[in-house]
């Protein structure tokens, strides 16, 4: 049996649970990898991802030293450090000078430390003078983000894992648990089986959570709002309401009121597929909790009325008053290990980090003197999304991008449309730890390091920073990210010193009012929930006791709308996406772990028995799946998990690329694309055509 | 308080809040009794008694995990009668099962002096080791049968259900329904039972290949070759209803 030399705690690099893990070292390698039991989020808990899938670190193919290319159509090849940070500076420089500010985008990154991310909208901001920075938070919960903002003035988790087990009633919405927050699922689990709590689970396909569910309410994907206007008026037409709540903490009421009154269960059971006794049944069950909690993920989210589903969320908690107190709340399970914190350190193009708006002179002028740089460097104009840079990038506008850790040539929707975009950049750099889909595009290649070989902070879905720390030095022939990005600053002109990751941490905090009680020292004793204002403020596990950050809660009418595409004559079958347990969004980390990738090693597409019969598909066989943007060819699984007329697939294998077939339609106010509905055909590989 | 329970363990007068057992009751006294089976964040079950206790007024040596005392109760955590009770459950283990990796059994056994040659050509467990997905094996012969994992596996974290006894008396076992292999049950492959698994019967695979010696870079090939387990769907029982 072997040994550790040393074990080094750290937080899990996956999802947004935050699982605090050991890291058992011997001889340079992780050996192995256990939870660790002294928190309040995973309690001891891993899942496949954590405890057999880091060894993605120790990968052969890992990046050892910079890469560029001369011209675009030349092939990348290895270079030395200062010739690939000065022309990445030059480019970038030369693009700002030449065509302004705005023709630069960088493109942040939720899996990277909230000290990188603070740094790389530093550059964009202080160093660049552009607010295009953004990152995939804009593909996951920018709705959640919008919605929430708007109905009670913070778009974060309300409530914490710890108390899951105190709801009474659970109402999971688009959120398969079970495999993308594996932890987090526990806990509800736990709430159902041993502290009797009752879930509602509301989700078109039967997944695991369904076996724990009191009632399983299987929708037709984008049909949220009709479906959740539905409880809405039950509750109103049955006198079910929080009357008092209402009262006195919120504002709107009466609208909306108004614009449920039409949404009888029977006509929610027409758009839906709902039966409207199930409705009926859930409203019930809901508004007469003692503590009733919600939670969703992308099937709230990815749609063109994401910010819509979340916003009749938010009014569901509020009517019932279900929201401030331990076990309720309003709970969008952020999807990346990082991906709060990278919203925090403002990698968006809206806001400053701790969500100071770009467009106030006050927050302009307090980061102009934080930073110490002139205030008329600081632009006033909120930047370009993430789904906004691509078609900047094809009409000219952007000429230039900067992308830390991400993979938009796997990720984004409609990835022929990325892929030309990527074609016609003048400039690309890309600072990754592999070269992933995207990094085959760029022209200078930055090899970073994973976060074994790093310190730092993660903020999880709770909000709760935790801190990241080094267990292997850094890969050879990479640097750090924050010595990269130190690096590039100072080539850019900057004189930026930064003893380590706390010193960023500390300027950070000092900016941010929600950070300003943390430090990297305080956060060795464990981590720590914003708002946490002064270093003697425990944190807060729970929003909105008193008040909302808004003052009221605001009550949002909203009308339903259809998804952007619906099957039809010639695409007749409903293509919705999502993950599986096994693998990681884009798969650059997860499918090279090889334990993951062995159990899981194949693009799947679930198809209704039922539809495999008339369509003349065995279970296994190869079948092609076609949309108006494409055509990718995977295996099909016969499965009762989806229903009849809707099919399933992931997003995890580039060789079958589901963001071929999807749509970039976008939801209006947070430009989110519509992943869980698509129309597609389907059929064996050899009859079905490429559109 | 008034509500607290005195009791005498090893002639250390304590008093402790009703329903605290006499081992956790015996460690805020300082007193250690060694644990095979028990685990602190697992259900306790009183398996391996190893932990057994002598309580004055008993007729049978208890199990200090699970046994809550009686206000004044007497315990001897160090009798004659505790001791043998001890030397002669770790011997038997260490005549059958291979305890090459459990560090901590070991130390126990030098501690109590024990002789597992006494029990010399008895029956050993020797069931073959089992590779059947890629990422964790199984190696019963090395397990002491402490039910943690089919805990973790349950209610005390995954509810998942996939592992379970199977076998009676000395062909006890941890077992799959049918004795599947772990591919086609509910497992969704957390490895929760390896984390709790006390004497590496349960390892990762990766921890397994670099423990034999295979250079880390060969490591990721020879993962990746040996990987033709096939998943579960994560939710089997789910896929068979209609």
């Amino acid at each position: 049996m072997l040994t550790a030399e040393r074990t080094i705690p750290t937080t899990c690099p996956y999802c947004g649970v935050g699982c605090q893990i050991d890291l058992h070292i011997r001889e340079d390698v992780i050996i192995r990898v256990t939870g660790r039991y002294d928190n309040q989020v995973n309690f001891g808990n891993l899942c496949v991802k954590g405890r057999f899938g880091c060894d993605y670190v120790h990968a052969p193919d890992r990046l050892a030293g910079p890469l560029m290319r001369r011209r675009r159509d030349d092939a990348l090849t290895p270079t030395d450090w200062d010739t690939a940070l000065s022309v990445t500076a030059a480019r970038l420089a030369s693009a700002r000078d030449r065509y302004g500010p705005d023709s630069v985008a960088f493109l942040a990154s939720a899996k990277c430390t909230n000290e990188e991310n603070y740094l790389l909208q530093k550059i964009a901001r202080g160093l660049v003078g552009t607010n295009n920075v953004d990152h995939c938070a804009r593909l996951c919960h920018a709705s959640s983000v919008a919605g929430l903002a708007a109905t009670l003035g913070s778009g974060a988790m309300t409530n914490s894992i710890a108390d899951i087990v105190d709801s009474d009633v659970l109402v999971v919405i688009g959120s398969n648990t079970t495999e993308t927050h594996p932890v987090i699922a526990l806990q509800m689990k736990a709430a159902v089986r041993k502290h009797g709590a009752r879930l509602i689970l509301i989700d078109p396909r039967r997944i695991e959570l369904a076996d724990f569910a009191h009632l399983h309410l299987r929708h037709r994907p984008g049909s949220d709002v009709a479906l959740i206007n539905g409880l809405m008026h039950v509750i109103l037409a049955e006198g079910l309401e929080s009357r008092s709540f209402i009262a006195e903490r919120t504002e709107g009421f009466d609208a909306l009121k108004a614009s449920v009154q039409d949404w009888t269960p029977e006509r929610a059971a027409g758009v839906t597929g709902v039966p409207a006794q199930e409705i009926t049944e859930a409203a019930r069950l809901y508004a007469g909790a003692r503590a009733a909690a919600i939670f969703w993920a992308m099937g709230i989210t990815q749609h063109t009325t994401g910010t819509d589903n979340v916003k009749v969320l938010s009014n569901l908690a509020l009517l019932c008053g279900q929201i401030g107190r331990p076990g309720t709340g309003v709970n969008p399970l952020r999807g990346q290990n990082n991906v709060q914190g990278a919203c925090d350190m403002g990698a968006l193009p809206n806001v400053y980090p701790g969500y100071q708006a770009v467009t106030s002179d006050d927050v302009r002028h307090k980061f102009a003197e934080g930073w110490g740089l002139p205030y008329e460097g600081l632009s006033p104009t909120p930047g370009l999304t993430l789904t906004e840079v691509m078609a900047a990038i094809l009409d000219g506008q952007v000429k230039a991008v900067f992308e830390l850790g991400e993979n938009p040539m796997l990720t984004d929707p409609d990835l022929h449309h990325v892929e030309l975009a990527l074609q016609r950049l003048e400039f690309l750099a890309v600072q990754d730890i592999f070269l992933n889909e995207t990094g085959q595009y760029a022209d200078v290649v930055l090899p970073a390091v994973s976060f074994a070989e790093k310190r730092g902070t993660f903020t999880n879905t709770e909000r709760r920073v935790q801190l990241v720390r080094p267990a292997l030095e850094p890969t050879p022939g990479t640097r750090t990210d924050l010595d990269l990005l130190v690096d590039l600053a100072r080539r850019l002109g900057a004189d930026w010193t930064y003893a380590d990751a706390g010193a960023v941490f500390d300027e950070m905090a000092g900016l941010t009012p929600s950070y300003a009680g943390m430090s990297h020292a305080r956060l060795e004793q464990g981590g720590l929930q914003w708002p946490c204002p002064t270093p003697d403020h425990p944190g807060t596990p729970i929003l909105h006791t008193q008040q909302f950050t808004r003052g009221r809660g605001l009550f949002v009418s909203v009308a339903y709308r259809p998804p952007a595409e619906l099957p039809d004559e010639d695409y007749p079958v409903l293509l919705t996406t999502g993950r599986i347990l096994f693998h990681w969004h884009g798969g650059t980390l997860s499918r090279r772990s090889p334990g993951l990738d062995g159990l899981a090693p194949e693009a799947e597409v679930e198809i209704h028995p039922d539809d495999a019969e008339a369509w003349g598909i065995d279970d296994g066989a190869l079948v092609r799946v076609s949309s108006r943007r494409g055509s990718v060819v995977a295996r099909a699984r016969r499965t009762r998990r989806v229903q009849p007329g809707t099919v399933f697939m992931t997003f995890h294998y580039a060789e079958s690329a589901t963001n071929f077939l999807t749509i970039d339609a976008l939801d209006p106010v947070a430009k989110i694309p519509e992943y869980k509905v698509a129309a597609v055909r389907v059929g064996p590989l050899e009859e079905v055509t490429p559109a | 308080m008034s509500d607290t329970l005195p009791l005498t363990i090893d002639g250390v007068s304590i008093t402790v809040p009703p329903g605290t057992t006499i081992l956790a009751a015996a460690r805020q006294a300082g007193i250690e009794i060694p644990v095979l089976c028990y685990f602190e964040h697992t259900t306790a079950n009183g398996l391996c008694r190893l932990c057994v206790v002598e309580v004055e007024g008993a007729r049978l040596l208890q199990a200090a995990c699970v046994t809550v005392p009686r206000a004044g109760s007497v315990v001897h955590t160090r009798s004659p009668n505790v001791e043998r009770a001890r030397r002669t459950i770790l011997e038997m283990l260490a005549s059958a099962v291979d305890l090459s990796e459990a560090p901590e059994v070991n130390a126990m056994l030098a501690s109590y002096e024990c002789h597992p040659e006494r029990f010399a050509g008895g029956a050993t467990r020797q069931p073959p080791r089992l590779d059947d997905n890629p990422v964790y094996l199984r190696d019963y012969a090395k397990c002491v049968l402490c039910w943690r994992c089919v805990q973790v596996c349950a209610e005390d974290a995954q509810y998942t259900y996939a592992l379970t006894f199977g076998g009676r008396g000395f062909h006890t076992s941890i077992a799959t329904f049918f004795d599947r292999p772990m591919p086609a049950t509910s497992c969704v492959f957390c490895g929760q039972c390896v984390g709790v698994c006390p004497t590496g019967a349960l390892k990762g695979k990766r921890e397994d290949l670099l423990e034999q010696g295979v250079p880390p870079e060969e490591v990721f090939e020879q993962t990746r070759r040996k990987s033709h387990g096939q998943r579960s769907t994560g939710a089997a029982r789910a896929t068979e209803v209609d």
